[in-house]
């Protein structure tokens, strides 16, 4: 469904991935692993089109989007759930929910899909008049992955969504992922916490400096030597 | 005593009506596309001269004009934006002030060449009419203009809060990056926002037709005032810039009445100092409101 092929972005002229090439299937749960600064955020920008690629091809469901402003490209059904949440901040919680689903086609479907965020997210329900800035970063999180929901995506993209929460709360917010990709939704998940994401993830890339440096199932991946060294702390 | 107070007050509010419109169209601008825009006030002066030469020509009233000059006024916007404020949005605030600036004096110039200094002034049957309530004096045209004004502002607010679009707007103005990730289109918002702004400002400039003269610099003696109700509303706040422009308004004609004819603005600028020293941010919080 989603093809990434030789794929190189950057800021200015300052290069962050190299000749990156990755797919996600159909309803599948990938992982993108790696240390601070490998190009994890970058690579979701390009998809996105948050990030113009300077090389490789980009294609969804055989659109190829690499030259797509990114508006276009959320209207294929990709969300792409930000690295720090960054939801709007003096949005209401409803608000911000409501803007998820700003494309037509989510527009149409808008109640619906609220009241299943709703149900999935109990706390955004009790919560829906309060401004969005003022909410914890556990609550944040929840409001950013509903809104990222609302949009009915074919993928969601999912950055660090365990950054900066408690243990507890990450478990939460985890459930949650294994719960929205039970329902059939396709996920791209980049962590940092490569322990957690393998245990949710069928199959995963390890960046290094920008590039790919190994990939494969989430059990072979757990198993690989270098892994446990480098990101398993073992 | 007491009665010159309540006419000052009441003399206060009602071009504080107008002041709103002025301003309320900067802050939106600024909060939205993030340029500040010093033509704002040319932009009455447009909106002046199209209700006068309608007026005079057609023999159109200005509140009816209205609908002419802010449509007018919008679509000059949308251009404003695609053609020009977008090109130098990501050039940093050097070139944004140079834009506005220059179009601000290039506006007063071309109205100059093309209209003459000489003032304008459109005569309507309730230009002279008043209402008396107590000792207080209510002049008919300034009331019309205030309710008009308030009645715009609040049709914003509701754009704002309750239309798809006013929410994208909104969200855009927060964080450009993620509200395309929810399929908004920058572009057309920011244009969407300054169309509403300089329709805004086309408003004013018909509201004032009836009691205000035309002339090429006149946008100046509005967005002086507009820009003081825009910091004391905390940039960026459409609800916080229609206050201060109201107290604005207050502040001036009671410096008018109690300092003398030319110290309103020695009033303004004394509450804008103060305001500025004690809460630097403005009056109110952030967005939205
Ligand atoms: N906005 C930016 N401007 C310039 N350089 C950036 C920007 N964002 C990231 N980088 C650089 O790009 C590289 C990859 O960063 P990023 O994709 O954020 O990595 P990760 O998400 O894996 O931590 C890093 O060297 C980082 O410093
Ligand atoms: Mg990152």
């Amino acid at each position: 469904m989603l093809t990434v092929a030789g794929v190189s972005a950057g800021y200015g002229s300052v290069p962050a991935v190299h000749d990156v090439s990755i797919t996600v299937g159909e309803g599948e749960a990938v992982g993108l692993l790696g240390a601070n600064g490998a190009g994890k955020s970058t690579t979701l920008r390009a998809i996105s089109g948050l990030v113009r690629p300077t090389g490789g091809a980009i294609t969804f469901g055989g659109t190829a989007i690499a030259s797509m402003p990114a508006y276009r490209i959320t209207e294929l059904g990709i969300a792409h759930v930000p690295e720090g949440r960054q939801v709007f901040p003096e949005l209401t919680v409803q608000e911000n929910l409501e803007i998820g689903a700003y494309i037509p086609a989510a527009r149409a479907e808008r109640r619906r899909t609220l009241d299943l965020v709703f149900t999935l997210f109990p706390v955004l329900a009790e919560r829906r008049r309060q401004l969005a800035g003022t909410m914890s970063g556990g609550e944040q999180q929840m409001l950013a992955l509903g809104r990222g929901l609302m949009l009915k995506p074919r993928l969601l993209m999912l950055d660090e969504p365990s950054l900066g929460l408690a243990p507890v709360v990450t478990d939460i917010a985890f459930e949650k992922i294994r719960e929205i990709h039970a329902m059939g939704t396709a996920i791209l998940l980049v962590e940092q916490n490569a322990g957690r994401a393998l245990a949710l993830v069928q199959r995963a890339y390890v960046l290094e400096s920008g590039r790919v440096v190994l990939q494969g199932s989430s059990a072979e991946l757990a198993n690989n030597r270098q892994v446990q060294a480098a990101y398993l702390g073992l | 005593m007491l009665t010159a107070v309540a006419q000052a007050i009441v003399n206060g509010l009602l071009i504080g009506g107008i002041y709103s419109l002025v301003s309320i169209g900067v802050t939106l601008i600024f909060g939205v596309v993030k340029i500040v825009n010093f033509a704002q006030g040319e932009f009455v002066m447009i909106g002046m001269y199209i209700s006068f030469f309608l007026a005079t020509r057609f023999g159109i009233d200005p509140l009816v004009s209205l609908a002419v000059s802010m449509p007018v006024l919008f679509v000059i916007g949308m251009l404003l934006q695609h053609f020009l404020i977008r090109r130098v949005l990501a050039l940093g605030d050097m070139p944004q002030i140079f834009l506005t600036f220059a179009l601000s004096l290039l506006l007063m110039n071309v109205a100059l060449l093309l209209f003459t200094a000489n003032y304008r002034t459109v005569e309507t049957p309730y230009s002279e009419a008043a209402i008396h309530l107590g000792g207080i004096t209510v002049a008919v045209a300034k009331l019309i203009a205030f309710v008009v004004a308030m009645v715009l502002s609040l049709v914003l607010w509701v754009f704002l809060h309750a239309t798809d679009l006013g929410k994208a707007m909104r969200a855009a103005a927060q964080n450009r990056d993620v509200a395309m990730l929810m399929g908004i289109n920058p572009d057309r918002v920011f244009a969407v926002a300054v169309g509403v702004s300089l329709a805004l400002a086309g408003a004013a400039g018909s509201l004032l037709m009836p009691f205000y003269p035309a002339y090429p610099m006149v946008g100046q003696v509005f967005v002086l005032m507009a820009f003081v109700a825009v910091v004391l509303g905390t940039l960026g706040n459409v609800t916080g810039a229609l206050i201060a422009s109201l107290m604005m308004g207050v502040a001036e004609s009671l410096g008018i009445q109690f300092v003398g004819a030319d110290s309103g603005l020695i009033v303004v600028f004394a509450m804008l100092l103060l305001t500025l020293a004690v809460r630097p941010s403005g009056l109110f919080g952030g967005w939205t409101r």
